[in-house]
């Protein structure tokens, strides 16, 4: 009866299918855009089986869009653009 | 060899991305600022050893980290360092799993917009130790490959993934950790895992 334990919560288990494991483990990678097309295009085909593995990348795809967005200030502090340009200026002078 | 003439010209539409990260790695508007402002010059000057055609961001970057780790890093050593190694991959994935099939609603990364405050995803990256946090930011915000992360940091590409890795696992569980205390998550106190655990103890002990 181990083989059908529920897991409650999260993605399939990485233990039940290589194919899992081997996709779960070169997820970072490949969101990092780090494989080669031809690996890229294997993750592809398994996610398209593995509801428990494509939710695992959607989430953690749709987590470094959040944090990216949030890390990124969306404008520069008032003044600052000048005052690098005038210090720019100011070493260009004293050449 | 680069003209210093057309530094302006290009480095400048840098600017804003660079004051991100500088605020990140700073946590403080006045020394990113600073940090930014000291950039630029040293590129200015060093513009001349700048190979056209090179990856000019990525230069700027690690411009920007070599000055920060010079002159703004932190004095303590690396203190939550070992402590990354703990959490387990996919740390918020996991426990997020949790929290639906207790609200029996959409998919976790639907509510991923809703459940964290930009303050508190700025907060988690900014405490994470300082070289997981250059890591994540380059990769994350930045988009840098692991290569370019290699050569601004100046690590090989084995490090790279390593401090990505741990320093990711870092942000989820600061990321839970912040859900948990606003009682996001769970009932009385993290309950997914609770509920977790009991399921496999009423499962196993049949």
């Amino acid at each position: 009866m181990t083989g059908d334990r529920a897991r409650p919560v999260g993605p399939t288990d990485p233990a039940a299918q290589p194919e899992c494991r081997e996709s779960l483990t070169e997820l970072y990678w490949f969101l990092d855009g780090e494989l080669t097309e031809e690996r890229r295009a294997l993750i592809r085909t398994h996610l398209e089986a593995c509801n428990g593995c494509l939710e695992t990348y959607d989430f953690e795809a749709e987590l470094r869009q959040v944090v990216s967005s949030c890390c990124r200030e969306r404008r520069l502090p008032p003044g600052l653009r000048a005052r690098v340009a005038d210090a720019l200026r100011q070493l260009g002078n004293d050449r | 060899m680069a003209d210093q003439a057309a530094f302006a010209d290009q480095a400048m539409e840098y600017m804003p991305s660079l004051y991100s990260a500088a605020l990140r790695m700073t946590r403080k508007p006045a020394d990113a600022e600073d940090l930014v402002q000291e950039t630029y010059l040293r590129a200015y000057r060093g513009f001349g050893g700048f190979q056209e055609g090179t990856n000019l961001k990525a230069w700027l970057y690690r411009i920007l980290t070599n000055t920060f780790i010079n002159r703004y890093r932190s004095q303590q050593r690396r203190p939550e360092e070992t402590e990354l190694d703990d959490i387990e991959d996919f740390y918020l994935y996991r426990r997020l799993g949790g929290l639906e099939a207790a609200r029996a609603t959409r998919s976790a990364e639907d509510e991923l917009l809703d459940l964290f405050t930009a303050t508190e995803v700025t907060d988690a990256v900014e405490a994470l130790p300082e070289q997981f946090r250059m890591a994540v930011l380059l990769a994350d915000v930045e988009g840098f490959s692991y290569k370019e992360i290699a050569e601004i940091l100046d690590i090989p590409i084995g490090t790279v993934m390593s401090r990505l890795h741990r320093g990711r696992k870092g942000l989820q569980k600061r990321l839970y950790d912040f859900a948990t205390q606003r009682r996001l998550i769970g009932g009385e106190h993290g309950g997914s895992d609770r509920r977790e655990e009991e399921a496999t103890t009423v499962v196993e002990g049949t």
